[in-house]
């Protein structure tokens, strides 16, 4: 009698959404980014889940097929989970303490890079540039990881 | 980035030049800002020139091993002067616009 595991293949396929919509979805709003509030909710119900399916594969009467392949698909639902996890709670803290960076009251470095269309830009001209006509009041810099 | 395009108009209101810097390329930024939306100002530190004197080095963290910026934000007013900042712990974690713009309320 063949009879899809069910709660074991949710719990895969709950896993894989709540690895993936971190990046393409919930990392686009300030609070799902800061913290990962949608995704480890996703990932505890998917635990439950992968749980309930591998006690079933194991329950009399199911295939042998059955007891091979849950304890694969929970691994590598559970090996995912521990990734991500990772890469949110250590990898992400994995970062140099710029001491040496200027600190509030400090003259910020002068500086001059390429804008987009390859012109060259000076803090200087950032700070003095009128901004709507006006002059600026203050530039915001954002130092990011980049897209390499 | 998303959450400063959303608050450019805020931004420009307080006289704030938000300005995003990476070792990305000049072209690679402009793709950025295509494929994004971003109208902001992108400057290219391909050299680690500016991400060095800010001591915001992240060794061997680009995609093929090499030096990139790490995340950080400074407000800096108009005499040059850094008035607020934030070095963020996790890099998941970013300043959010409304942080900075209660910052900005400091500057003349």
């Amino acid at each position: 009698m063949k009879k899809i595991n069910w709660p074991l293949w949710l719990g895969f396929v709950i896993t894989i959404f709540a690895f993936l919509s971190y990046p393409f979805i919930f990392a686009n709003w300030a609070t799902t980014r800061d913290f990962p509030w949608v995704n480890i909710p996703l990932f505890i119900v998917a635990l439950v889940l992968l749980f309930i399916g591998v006690r079933r594969a194991f329950a009399p009467g199911r295939r042998l097929a059955s007891k091979i392949i849950a304890p694969i698909v929970a691994t590598i639902s559970v090996l995912v989970i521990v990734m991500f996890v990772l890469t949110a709670f250590v990898v992400s803290r994995w970062l140099p303490p710029s001491t040496n960076a200027p600190q509030v009251n400090q003259h910020a470095p002068e500086f001059t890079l390429k804008d987009t269309g390859n012109k060259p830009v000076s803090l200087t001209a950032l700070l003095t540039e009128p901004l709507n006509n006006k002059p600026p009041r203050g530039t915001l810099l954002i130092f990011y990881r980049g897209y390499w | 980035m998303r959450s400063i395009q959303k608050n450019l108009n805020g931004f420009n209101e307080a006289g704030i030049r938000p300005v995003a810097i990476s070792v990305d390329s000049p072209e690679e930024s402009r793709d950025l800002c295509q494929k994004a939306g971003y109208t902001f100002t992108f400057l290219s530190d391909p050299d680690l020139d500016a991400i060095r004197r800010y001591d915001l080095v992240h060794a061997g963290q680009g995609i093929k091993g090499h030096d990139i910026a790490r995340p950080a934000e400074f407000l800096i007013d108009s005499k040059g002067t850094v008035r607020w900042r934030m070095l963020t712990e996790n890099y998941w974690v970013r300043a959010r616009p409304e942080q900075i713009l209660e910052a900005a309320k400091l500057l003349q």
